[in-house]
């Protein structure tokens, strides 16, 4: 049996699905929301390999590099700032994260 | 295995078992990105993702102590729209991709490239022609990444002490030593 293009497609969709699901149950937990978008960068970068590969075209392969470069960064970010609220309120519960006003 | 993974990510109760779900969730896929050919960019994924990325999700997880329960309370309330959201998101995007445009009669499968075939050379020479403006901006994203984290995550400490070596090089000796003159004392 030869994997065709629609299952690598239908395992990054499941993967992707995964996400939604994940931001939408741990809705309390910034850590485990910040890897569900790793999680779904990830299915998103599945895409674009398996298209390049069976498109016999390097692009994809080069903005997947780009993806994981600004992936990177979006992460370190992130958990900058995710430390900067734990040491100001000594949580990271988003219910309590509520000081903006409107 | 991917999908196991994944699944665990999102499920876990613990927030540490939930980052080592997702590292084997990137080791899995980056075999799988390896059987599309995709060689340099799955080494990319274990050292840049399972080395750097995860091990920080790692250190974050477990310096900052963490109260699991209160955390968990929305889990059983969120987890049916969740299920939902995701079962229609994947029905959808199944129905489009299971058709017939991407199947292996209309999108046949591509030759094995040679046996010296560089993914990683093939990859430089397009990089570095084509989208060599697109790399640099790239870097000066990274650079941007670096500089702002560790000037969120930078803390003064007004009350620490700290040697300044260049003013006690500058120190004279009429700064620190006072000489007194006076009478010589009778025994």
């Amino acid at each position: 049996m030869t994997l065709a293009l629609n299952h690598y497609l239908v395992l990054a969709a499941i993967l992707f699905s995964i996400s939604i699901a994940g931001i939408i149950i741990n809705r309390k937990n910034l850590i485990v929301l910040l890897m569900s978008i790793e999680l779904m960068l990830l299915a998103v970068n599945l895409n674009f390999i398996a298209f390049s590969h069976f498109l016999n075209d390097l692009a994809g392969q080069v903005f997947v590099f780009f993806i994981l470069t600004v992936a990177a960064a979006e992460a370190a970010i992130g958990l900058a700032i995710l430390i900067v609220l734990f040491r100001n309120k000594q949580t990271i519960n988003m219910a309590d994260i509520n000081e903006m006003k409107g | 295995m991917t999908v196991i993974t994944a699944g665990a990510v999102v499920t876990a109760r613990n927030p540490v078992h939930a980052a080592l779900s997702l590292v084997l969730t990137f080791f899995s896929s980056a075999f799988i990105w390896m059987l599309l050919e995709a060689e340099f960019l799955a080494i990319t994924l274990v050292l840049v993702y399972v080395g750097a990325v995860m091990v920080l999700f790692l250190f974050v997880v477990m310096m900052l102590d963490i109260n699991i329960a209160r955390i968990r309370e929305g889990f059983i309330k969120f987890l049916p729209v969740g299920i939902a959201l995701a079962l229609i998101m994947f029905g959808l995007i199944y129905y489009v991709v299971s058709g017939d445009q991407f199947s292996l009669e209309s999108m046949a499968a591509p030759v094995a490239k040679a046996a010296d075939y560089s993914n990683t050379k093939e990859l430089g020479m397009v990089l570095y022609t084509e989208y060599v403006f697109a790399f640099e901006i790239a870097a000066v994203i990274l650079l941007v990444a670096i500089i702002a984290a560790i000037s969120l995550t930078l803390r003064r400490r007004p009350g620490t002490r700290y040697q300044n070596p260049s003013e006690q090089m500058k120190i004279q000796k009429q700064d620190r030593l006072r000489i007194v003159k006076m009478e010589a004392e009778k025994k």
